[in-house]
């Protein structure tokens, strides 16, 4: 892209890398970060603009169109759209008929909304890496912005804030289940006393709590994972264009393949976190396993 | 790739699209589904009870076809026999008549002979009465011979 022209390779990596965080600069005040460094120093209280624009967005498109959908819905032929959503709904249905034992009508609709959400998401991955920034970098420019300096992540999965925002979420549903279901005493029984009985109280303290505590944690790296390093194909294949018409056309080839093989990983991570919140809610409503 | 306040508001936005889904898009769309697999359970009930209600129909129809047929046949054989019986009364009836016009004809015939036998009796008795009256002339009395004539003209 020629405004990358002028860019090492370094530089462009970092700047695909880079959020649009918007947050309270030491020095500058409230502002937008203008590179990586300068996000780091807001801390905490920065928000990643460009992945609350697009995660709100498709999930705004998603709940819209499921809604709307939904509002028409009839009993008797269904038409495309409701067709398409019904094919849905009895996908995410029977995966939590198969694997959630209990009665919460509150984890199906979770897990359509995890699996729309994060495939939605992950989608984007398969716009050409440049594209969006590109356009966002001309407009930003047009409105007085220095373009080396406007980023923007178009993948909302790709930023750990997502994935594991997702992740504690489910989390404290975990939680939250597992003492209404089994009672305080129940859940720290299950915590303490197994698998070593009471006598190895501190070794199954332990052994269950990472046991617990790894959930989210493997939960939201997985996803997160999975999108960064495909992210990082795309944008590795991306710096192979501008450098003859061999690498413009084995680029292409390139990001062709990466882009449908990445339609799987685009669609099972969607598929492998909601299969799995519904199994440690399931777990969290058991009372022995 | 900092932690920071987008967590937060990642989690927020995440529970409020569970809530909403949970509220406004899973629902309806499940009743859809219910009330869908509803009818087609009561339609394919209706289509089992149709099935059998059919099947009763052929048997009772066969039924009725049976017992027409046997009917029919019943019908037919009555109709024999009554002909039969028609055409042994008229049979009869024939024989009978024929029998009493024979008889009729045989007694007119007898009744023909007798008179024509009488007469031709008369007429001989007569004749050989002129017969004799000729051979005889004045000699011969009619009156007093006539018992002699007569036992002769019986004997034609």
């Amino acid at each position: 892209m020629s405004s990358e022209a002028a860019m090492t390779a370094q530089d462009y990596i970092q700047h695909h890398l880079t959020n649009l965080t918007f947050g309270w600069h030491p020095e500058h005040g409230l502002s937008f970060a203008e590179n990586s460094a300068d996000a780091a120093a807001m801390g905490f209280w920065a928000v990643h603009v460009d992945t609350m624009f697009f995660s709100l967005l498709l999930g705004g498109l998603f709940l819209w169109f499921f809604k709307s959908v939904g509002a028409k819905a009839t009993a008797g032929v269904p038409g495309g759209a409701q067709n398409f959503v019904e094919w849905i709904v009895d996908f995410v249905n029977e995966n939590v008929r198969g694997s959630f034992s209990g009665q919460n009508p509150m984890v199906a609709p979770l897990a359509l909304t995890i699996f729309i959400w994060v495939l939605l998401m992950n989608t984007m991955d398969l716009i050409p890496i440049d594209l969006l920034p590109f356009y966002f970098q001309h407009l930003m420019g047009g409105m007085g912005a220095d373009p080396h300096h406007v980023f923007l992540k178009v993948v909302p999965t790709t930023d750990p804030n997502t994935t594991f925002a997702m992740s504690l979420v489910v989390f404290f549903l975990v939680i939250y289940y597992s003492i209404k279901i089994k009672g305080a005493s129940g859940f720290m029984g299950e915590l303490t006393l197994q698998p070593f009985g009471k006598w190895g109280m501190p070794a199954n303290l332990l052994l269950e709590g990472i046991n617990l505590l790894s959930k989210p944690v493997s939960l939201s790296l997985r996803l997160f994972g999975n999108l960064y390093a495909g992210e990082m194909i795309f944008i590795l294949i991306a710096m192979m264009y501008g450098h003859g018409i061999i690498m413009d056309l084995s680029a292409g080839t390139l990001q062709l393949g990466w882009a449908i093989f990445h339609i799987l990983i685009v669609t099972l991570q969607a598929f492998i976190f909601m299969v799995l919140t519904i199994v440690y809610l399931d777990m969290a409503h058991q009372e022995h396993h | 790739m900092n932690i920071n306040l987008t967590l937060i508001l990642q989690m927020i936005s995440f529970t409020a699209f569970v809530w909403f889904c949970m509220t406004y898009v899973w629902p309806p769309i499940m009743h859809a589904l219910d009330e869908r697999k509803k009818r087609i359970a009561e339609g394919l009930a209706a289509a089992e009870r149709g099935a059998k209600e059919q099947e009763l129909g052929q048997q009772r129809a066969l039924e009725v076809m049976h017992k027409a047929k046997t009917d029919a046949a019943e019908i037919v054989n009555q109709a024999q026999r009554r002909y039969n019986e028609i055409l042994d009364q008229a049979k009869q009836d024939a024989t009978a008549e024929g029998n009493r016009l024979k008889h009729a004809a045989e007694a007119e015939i007898e009744q023909e002979t007798n008179r024509a036998r009488e007469e031709l009796r008369e007429r001989v008795a007569t004749l050989a009465v002129a017969a004799a009256e000729k051979i005889l002339q004045k000699e011969i009395d009619a009156s007093a011979h006539r018992e002699l004539v007569e036992s002769f003209a019986k004997q034609i």
